[in-house]
């Protein structure tokens, strides 16, 4: 977990470097969510179709992502926009990934709404468990800002509908802001979590910058749905590491590193020897930039390709020529 | 004959037996209501949603992603708007995530005015649609193209926006849906709830047949030389009976049925319009950034030097409601006598 809690820091502050180089327009991400990313993409059941889990990311998704075994380089496409991306094809922000082969449906930009569309795939996934032809579970991530938003509500409404529960993962990343917006200034409530209880969801509060702690919650929580096909909401307390994007400056802010805390863990522990980090460190940040080299000779997506992918095989895309 | 509701009905209840349909669902869809305008009494796959309508068009994305087909009903297009965007994320999907996802939903909601629902039940929704790149958008004029319009948006692997005239919902076509009985008592009490105690009721369907209109294809529902009116929806009969008059008094009238807004069938349009020198766009929604002005402009940019007179756009006052009065209301939307105005206006003025 540490090997790859590291690689996803190294990738984040190598993209936040691509945009500060002036090679990427924006940049957006989630470190310091490592001990809660990385366990979750380790304990996904990963494939593609309704049999496995379906990904409703937000765009704080990167250590999930590297866990399930993206590449740094794929991520360093998708920020640089080169036609060799293979989430959007240089459509679209850095972290809004797309992998259909993992069921990652599109990261998207407006806070939440990945809330109500996991409601859609549970609900496939559901009516296979039903027939038993498939245990699959929606995993739905966000921040606690955006749980302001009805669709955040709508998520546990349709979530919990007697006799119609759904097997779906309702997890809020709680790094305690919302772009310069304080938590504590907007919200009544003690936990997010607790909005659950009164739907009849099972809830958790679990310290996201402990992997160990993380791993174990998501297991449980994860065995209980397929178990069950009921939802459970788990809010994460996690720390935000370098704002929330480049429109904040993407500058390293104070906080509790759950790296830093895990590394002391194992050196303490005796697992691994002081100093075994930086020799990760090292080699990702090597891997890193040796991508974004890479990266930085592909090619661009054409003007043309503005039409392509508007319809599903179709030549209605641009009015002047139908 | 069926009317639009029984036809949207019959053609859901093909698209749940034969072309994969798993959930109808929306705010009343289901047991024992059937929807508001019971264009969803007695599906098998249709049941009510919370009332939520961010909820079901997410829902619906949701589903469509998992590749299950659904058709989600906005009670009134009204409410679509705080929908807008997801209907956005819906457009989008397929562009954005570089043609790996497609969304095949359908989206189903009545528009326009014609039954009395002042402020927020009579809105037109058409505009809006079309700027929504990456849906496909139609509205039937009839039942039949109703039919075959809801098979289509079923079957194509593209979100579609299938929006239903209120006020023609209780309209009898004039032509037979296939598989439809010709007796339209024995088609109402084969597939219409009894009113009271439906919890024993079943429907007994129609041996129905597939039968598509091509999304994208116009109908050319009367024959004329002299102007050109493109219509769709609520004002497409007016526009036809409105024809019909000029007729009598030597006025010789073509009139398109628009059926599908976007995708849209700009070589009928063309075609006519090369005929006749002289075009009316027709329709209920406001006048201000309306659809028909989209028609008008491209009109103006590929046929300006085979005009003979200026093109028109009928469409509703730009007003934030329709009042409830029937004074207000039918001072807000085109009626007969404002298309007969027009094409008198166009008829008249001399290049």
């Amino acid at each position: 977990m540490l090997d790859m809690m590291v690689k996803s820091r190294v990738l984040e502050e190598r993209l936040i470097k691509v945009y500060k180089t002036g090679d990427a327009f924006f940049w957006i991400g989630g470190p310091g969510e490592e001990a809660f990313g990385v366990p979750l993409g380790l304990l996904v059941d990963k494939g593609q179709g309704v049999s496995h889990d379906y990904l409703h990311l937000h765009y704080r998704g990167t250590p999930t992502l590297i866990a399930m075994g993206m590449t740094m380089i794929d991520s360093i496409r998708l920020i640089m926009n080169r036609s060799t991306d293979r989430s959007t094809g240089g459509r679209n922000f850095a972290n809004h990934y797309c992998f259909p082969e993992w069921n990652v449906v599109p990261v998207g930009s407006p806070i939440e709404v990945q809330y109500g569309m996991a409601v859609g795939t549970a609900m496939a996934q559901r009516r296979r468990k039903m027939k038993k032809e498939a245990a699959g579970v929606s995993i739905v991530t966000g921040g606690d800002a955006g749980s302001a938003e009805g669709d955040f509500a709508s998520c546990l409404i349709w979530s919990s509908r007697p006799g119609n529960e759904l097997p779906i993962y309702i997890t809020v990343q709680n790094n305690k802001w919302g772009i310069s917006t304080k938590f504590d200034d907007q919200h009544g409530e003690k936990q997010v979590a607790d909005r659950g209880k009164a739907f009849g969801i099972r809830t958790n509060v679990v310290n996201g910058n402990d992997p160990i702690e993380s791993y174990f919650a998501i297991s449980q929580d994860l065995e209980y749905i397929r178990k069950n096909t009921k939802p459970v909401l788990t809010e994460f307390m996690v720390s935000r590491l370098y704002g929330h994007s480049s429109a904040s400056g993407a500058n390293r802010e104070a906080g509790e590193c759950p790296i830093d805390l895990f590394e002391k863990r194992l050196v303490d522990s005796k697992y691994i020897a002081p100093g075994f980090v930086k020799e990760m460190w090292a080699k990702y940040d090597l891997e890193s930039r040796e991508a974004a080299e890479i990266v930085r000779g592909e090619p661009v997506p054409l003007k043309e390709s503005i039409w392509d992918h508007v319809y599903l095989g179709s030549e209605n895309a641009d009015w002047r020529k139908f | 004959m069926a009317n639009m509701a029984q036809a949207i009905r019959m053609a859901l209840h093909f698209g749940e037996k034969k072309l994969g349909v798993t959930d109808i669902f929306g705010e009343d869809v289901g047991a024992p209501l059937g929807g508001v305008f019971t264009a969803t009494q007695g599906l098998e796959t249709a049941w009510n949603s919370p009332l939520d309508e961010r909820g079901i068009i997410s829902t619906a994305i949701g589903l469509g992603l998992a590749g299950d087909r659904c058709v989600a009903e906005i009670q009134f297009c009204d409410y679509i708007f705080n929908t807008i965007d997801l209907l956005k994320i819906a457009g989008n999907t397929l562009w954005c995530s570089n043609g790996q996802y497609n969304i095949p939903i359908v989206v189903m909601s009545p528009v326009g005015a014609g039954i009395r629902g002042s402020i927020y039940h009579s809105h037109s929704f058409d505009a809006w649609a079309t700027r929504l790149p990456g849906w496909k958008v139609v509205m039937p004029s009839t039942p039949l193209d109703a039919y075959g319009l809801m098979i289509a948006a079923i079957k194509d692997p593209n979100p579609v926006l299938f929006l239903k005239p209120k006020s023609l919902m209780r309209v009898r076509g004039e032509e037979l849906i296939p598989g439809e009985p010709s007796d339209e008592k024995e088609l109402k009490a084969m597939i219409d709830a009894p009113i009271g105690d439906r919890s024993k009721w079943k429907p007994r369907w129609p041996k129905l047949e597939e039968f598509e209109i091509p999304i994208g294809k116009g109908k050319i529902v009367r024959e004329g030389t002299d102007v050109t009116i493109v219509s769709y929806g609520r004002t497409l009969p007016l526009c036809a009976k409105a024809a019909a008059d000029y007729a009598a008094r030597g006025v010789s009238v073509e009139v398109i049925d628009l059926r599908s807004l976007y995708p849209y069938d700009w070589g009928m349009i063309r075609d006519s319009v090369r005929k006749t020198g002289r075009v009316l766009f027709v329709n209920e929604d406001t006048e201000v950034t309306n659809f028909g002005e989209h028609l008008s402009y491209r009109v103006t940019q590929e046929l300006f030097y085979e005009l003979l007179a200026r093109p028109r756009v009928l469409a509703g006052k730009n007003l934030p409601g329709i009042g409830l009065h029937p004074n207000l209301e039918e001072a807000s939307v085109p009626h007969l006598e404002d298309i007969h105005h027009e094409i008198e206006s166009i008829i008249s003025e001399v290049p």
